[in-house]
This record gives C-alpha cells, sequence and structure tokens, in this order.
C-alpha cells in the first residue's frame, strides 16, 4: 500500500509580509519512506520539515500528516505531533534533567505512561543508540554525538511514525558526525519514514529513497539518489552539486 | 619507493601541577605578603584593625552597662554602650503595643512562623503534607494573634507589632508575591494581546510609585470607596498593598530569566507534546529561576526591609515599635543608638539567613551545569 502519509498541496508560507519562503510546495510522502532535503541556505529547507510538526505555520495550501489536516485547532496540532518526532540541530535536550529524565518526559506526562513502564522504554532507546551508560548523566557532561543520539532516542520514546531531521550533524565535530549518522542508517533499515534536511551526501546516497533539492522556497528537482547526483537535470542542482562534491 | 611505517601515538601521563596552591601557608603567601607593597598594606590594615577591634571592645563590653539602669548608662556616655536600654525596652521593641500580659501570644506565633519557614526551606519536608502544615500553621498564628477564640481574649490588628508583624508582612508578602509574579511573567510574554496588556498595565502601574503611597493609598483612600465598616483590616489592605508592589518587581526579575531561555527548549517540549502549561512547570520555569535566583533573593530581602515603612499607616512592626518605645521616654531616648543596634542584629540575622540560604539553593541547581 502506498498511499502519503505527509501531503503538501500548493503550500506557501510567508515571514512578514515580504519574505516568500515557502513557495508553491506540492509533495507525496510514501509511508516508510526515507528522504533527503538539501539546498543552499535560506532555500527553507528547514522551514519545510517544521511545517510538519507546526513549528511553523503556512498560510496557504493544505497539509496532511497522517490523515489529520493542520489548521489553527490545537487538537489536530496535539494529534500530529503524537506521531511526529524530532530531532534538531542545536540537540535542544533540556540540561537541567537527566538523561533518562529527558527520555521519560513525554511518556509520563503526555501519554501518562506509569514511570516504571517510561523508564523501561527509555532504556530501551537508548540501548538502541547505544548510550544506555550514560542514563543517569545530564547532557552537558556528554559530547555532542552522545547528546544528538539521546536527543534521537528521546524523540522515538514517544514512537512516532514519521521521524524529522533538521541538520542534525551539522554542529558536531568532524569526529563524532558518523556515531549519529550511524544510529540514523540503522533507524532507515527499520522502516519509519524519515525526513532529513542535511549537507551529509554520503548519507543520502546510501540511505535516501529520494533526494528533494530546494532553492528559494521552491522543490527545483526530485529524484532517486542515484539520477540525482549522476544526472541532475536543472542547472541549479547541477551547479549546487558541482560546489558541494568538488573537493 | 620505500613503504613509509606508521608511528604509534603515544599519549603522555597527566602529572600534577608542582608548586602547591592549596593550603593555608599558601594562601597566606599569594594573598598577603605576594610583594613588598602588599606587605606594606597587611602591615598596615593589620594595625588598623587591630586599634579598631580594640576601641569596639571597649565600647561595646568593657565599658558597657547592661543593667538597666539610665543614671549608669548616663555616666559612661561616650566611653561605653548602654544595652541597658535594650534590656529595659526588648519587650516593646519586640512586640510593640501587645498587651504587656498576653506578650507570650505573639512569642509563640513568631516562634512558629519562623519554624514553619524553616522547615519550607529543607529538602527532606518539600513533601505534599508541607502544604496541610501551612494550612494549619497559619491559621493558629493568626488565631495566636487574634484572639477571641478558645478563651484567648480578643486583641485588635492595630495594636500588634515588632518583630511578628515584620515577620508576618514579610513572609506573606514573599509567600503570595512569588506565585503573582510567575504568573505576570509568563503573561507578559503571552502570545493573547488581552492577557499581556493588563500584565503591562499592571507592571508599570504599580512600579510607577512609591511604596509609601501605596500604603496610604491601602490605608486611607480605599476604605472611602467602599461602605462603612465593611472595608477590609488595615492590616489585610497593607498586606496586600505589599504584595501587589513587590509582585511587580519581582516579575520583572521572572521575565529576565525567562527571556534567557532559549527557543529551541520550547521548540523541542512542543514537538514531544508537552503543553504550554507542562513546557513552562517542567521545562522553562526551572532553568529560568534557577538563573535569576540571586536577583529574586535580593528582591526578598527587599521585601523584608521594606516592611519597616508601614509605620506610616500606623503599623508598629520592629522599627516603628522602636521609634514608639524611645521617642517619649525622654530617659531613655539618648540610648537610642544601642536599639538601633538591637534591631540592626535581628534584620541582619533574618536577611543574612535568606542570603546563605540562596547560595545553598544555587548550589543545589548547579549539578547540572557541571561538566
Amino acid at each position: 500500500m502506498n498511499q502519503s502519509i505527509i501531503s503538501f498541496e500548493k503550500v506557501n508560507k510567508w515571514y512578514g509580509n515580504n519574505y516568500h519562503v515557502l513557495r508553491d510546495i506540492d509533495l507525496q510522502i510514501r509511508t516508510g519512506e526515507r528522504i533527503v532535503i538539501c539546498g543552499p541556505s535560506g532555500s527553507g529547507k528547514s522551514t519545510l520539515i517544521r511545517c510538519i510538526n507546526r513549528l511553523e505555520e503556512h498560510q496557504e495550501g493544505t497539509i496532511r500528516v497522517d490523515g489529520t489536516e493542520l489548521s489553527d485547532d490545537i487538537s489536530s496540532i496535539e494529534q500530529v505531533r503524537k506521531q511526529v518526532g524530532m530531532v534538531f540541530q542545536q540537540f535542544n535536550l533540556f540540561p537541567h534533567l537527566t538523561v533518562l529524565e529527558n527520555l521519560t518526559l513525554a511518556p509520563t506526562w503526555v501519554m501518562k505512561m506509569p514511570k516504571a513502564e517510561a523508564q523501561e522504554r527509555a532504556m530501551q532507546q537508548l540501548k538502541r543508540v547505544r548510550i544506555a551508560e550514560q542514563a543517569d548523566k545530564y547532557p552537558l557532561q556528554l559530547s555532542g554525538g552522545q547528546q544528538q543520539r539521546v536527543a534521537i532516542a528521546r524523540a522515538l520514546c514517544l514512537r512516532p511514525k514519521i521521524m524529522l531531521f533538521d541538520e542534525p550533524t551539522s554542529a558536531l565535530d568532524p569526529e563524532m558526525i558518523k556515531e549519529v549518522l550511524d544510529v540514523m542508517s540503522e533507524l532507515a533499515q527499520q522502516g519509519i519514514t524519515m525526513l532529513c534536511v542535511t549537507h551529509e551526501m554520503g548519507f543520502a546516497k546510501a540511505v535516501a529513497d529520494r533526494v528533494i533539492f530546494m532553492d528559494q522556497g521552491q522543490i527545483v528537482e526530485q529524484n532517486s539518489p542515484h539520477e540525482f547526483f549522476n544526472n541532475p537535470v536543472n542547472e541549479r542542482s547541477r551547479d549546487f552539486l558541482s560546489k558541494v562534491i568538488g573537493h | 619507493m620505500t613503504q613509509r611505517t606508521l608511528s604509534a601515538f603515544h599519549p603522555i601521563a597527566a602529572r600534577p601541577s608542582p608548586l602547591s596552591t592549596r593550603g593555608s601557608l599558601a594562601w597566606l603567601r599569594q594573598n598577603l605578603f605576594d610583594s613588598m607593597p602588599s606587605c606594606v598594606a597587611t602591615f598596615v590594615l593589620m594595625v588598623l584593625i587591630v586599634y579598631g577591634a580594640n576601641h569596639l571592645l571597649h565600647w561595646g563590653f568593657i565599658n558597657a552597662v547592661f543593667a538597666p539602669d539610665s543614671a549608669q548608662c548616663q555616666a559612661v556616655r561616650g566611653l561605653g554602650a548602654c544595652w541597658g536600654v535594650v534590656t529595659e525596652k526588648y519587650r516593646f521593641i519586640l512586640f510593640g503595643r501587645y498587651p504587656l500580659a498576653q506578650q507570650w501570644r505573639p512569642f509563640a506565633a513568631t516562634l512558629l512562623l519562623i519554624g514553619l519557614l524553616a522547615i519550607s526551606c529543607m529538602r527532606p519536608f518539600w513533601k505534599r503534607w508541607l502544604f496541610l502544615v501551612w494550612a494549619v500553621v497559619v491559621p493558629v498564628f493568626f488565631i495566636l494573634m487574634r484572639g477571641d477564640a478558645f478563651g484567648l481574649p480578643q486583641v485588635p490588628t492595630d495594636l500588634w507589632g515588632g518583630l511578628p508583624l515584620t515577620m508576618l508582612l514579610a513572609a506573606f508578602g514573599i509567600v503570595l508575591a512569588f506565585p503573582l509574579a510567575v504568573l505576570v511573567a509568563l503573561g507578559r510574554r503571552s502570545t493573547l494581546p488581552a492577557i499581556r496588556s493588563v500584565c503591562i498595565l499592571y507592571v508599570e502601574l504599580v512600579r510607577g510609585v512609591p511604596l509609601i503611597s501605596i500604603l496610604f493609598m491601602a490605608s486611607f483612600l480605599f476604605p472611602l470607596f467602599l461602605p462603612a465598616n465593611h472595608s477590609p483590616d488595615v492590616l489585610l489592605r497593607v498586606m496586600a498593598g505589599i504584595t501587589l508592589f513587590s509582585a511587580a518587581y519581582l516579575a520583572e526579575v521572572i521575565r529576565g530569566g525567562l527571556q534567557a531561555i532559549a527557543k529551541g527548549q520550547v521548540e523541542a517540549a512542543n514537538t514531544l507534546g508537552l503543553s504550554y502549561w507542562q513546557t513552562q512547570r517542567k521545562i522553562v520555569l526551572p532553568q529560568a529561576l534557577t538563573l535569576v535566583i540571586p536577583s529574586i533573593v535580593n528582591n526578598f530581602i527587599g521585601i523584608l526591609k521594606d516592611t519597616s515603612l508601614v509605620t506610616i499607616v500606623s503599623l508598629y512592626e520592629l522599627t516603628g515599635a522602636l521609634g514608639l518605645a524611645l521617642d517619649s521616654d525622654a530617659k531613655w531616648r539618648p540610648f537610642k543608638f544601642e536599639a538601633y543596634l538591637f534591631i540592626v542584629l535581628i534584620y541582619f540575622i533574618f536577611c543574612f539567613s535568606i542570603s546563605r540560604y540562596s547560595l545553598w539553593i544555587e548550589k543545589q541547581t548547579q549539578h547540572s551545569k557541571l561538566r
């Protein structure tokens, strides 16, 4: 069954009155699809995925996530956020809570899960990202790569159907990028729908089902990674690739 | 071409620093006798301190009069302190115009309140039943003070005074102002224009006038707008005035802390599905309040000392009671200075305890920032 889990129809968004950040976005994403979004900075990549869980509001068009249309209605937003996990460039872990408390927070307060069960689920996810031994530390005591893996585990604790990654490796030291990408690749094998804004072209080649290239608020080109990297059809994407891959 | 062999990486083991920077001897050397000028400065200051301490010792103890005897006090004027004024007047200073025979009541009430505040500050007592303790102790405090129950004769609030009044105004000022301030601070950052404007209006109005004028309004102006005999007790009105006044300042301090929390924290909480109040309670406030502990404590200490202004509306708290005790008594009036030192000591004990306690709280919240 190849039904869309996320659909954008003629979506437009402005920041203020003049900055047209998303322009006529049409996009269908199937359940289980793994998508990498790339493009120059300011092209609207982050804004696009932040519209999916309503961290940003769009002004025109419709966005549907898992059958729910996103609108001002607060219950529709809550409904969608239950299905969508998100990982940020700056990790955004809660520094005043231990790693374990970061993970159990949403299960206990949002899903009203008993504490023991939430902790068990949290430890399960920490093992999945290979960081279980750090459960009682505070986030700032961990390295950047470890923090980002905790952030991934925290998002997974709610068992989302969709995972959004907003430049998850851009704030990391070079030696730590791989440990995060490894975890993301494993996740990709497990059938979860993934949207990832990243400049890691190696990751895109290895993992993505589809690469979306954006510039100036538009989707310029979307294709399989093989086609996109070897035969870009648009001159703008060709130009971008020559700069990214060139050295 | 020769094959280059890879050289192995040998980490150098860590060694301790050679010069000891700990211990009292090292401290003396570093801080007092570091160089010639610092040796001279140390010496000069030591002489001054010994000289000053010697004078203080003679004035405060050796030549001082402790007995409540004003003639003897007059004899040593300028040479020694007259602590006799405290011995003579301490009951009036501590309890104001409260009837002498009933003064065990404010004494017990003050002890109860201090005890309640003390246990509320300690971690082992941070349980749900602490609210129950408050719900019991606070009415007991008022029953003790006011009487008219359990066979205790009634004492109207205008006779309350001294330390219990100071404690009452400060403790309730702080305890009531704090939650109000948190709400106002959150309200000022609300996305709902109505709530935001009300909060801004409140803060700006209250901050724009001196506390004294608020106290005047509370005690003289406010009753004019109500039918006679239907306005609440003057003490209640003054307590409300102090609370509203302090909350406005506190709200701005807390807003400063809220401002410092990165937007990403709220976004992360949103994506996890936390509601607005859950986000504020679990994520934003714990971090924001921790950041501004020093300023919050600054405000608390300010509230404690601002209570001395209620004398202006004829409520004789500690400072007011002191004036009342001495101003009309020509025999003891010359020794007001010593009496002031006595209440200075009381204020200092409370303020110093608050500031030490805040240091402890800061340490408690620091662990998450340690790397």
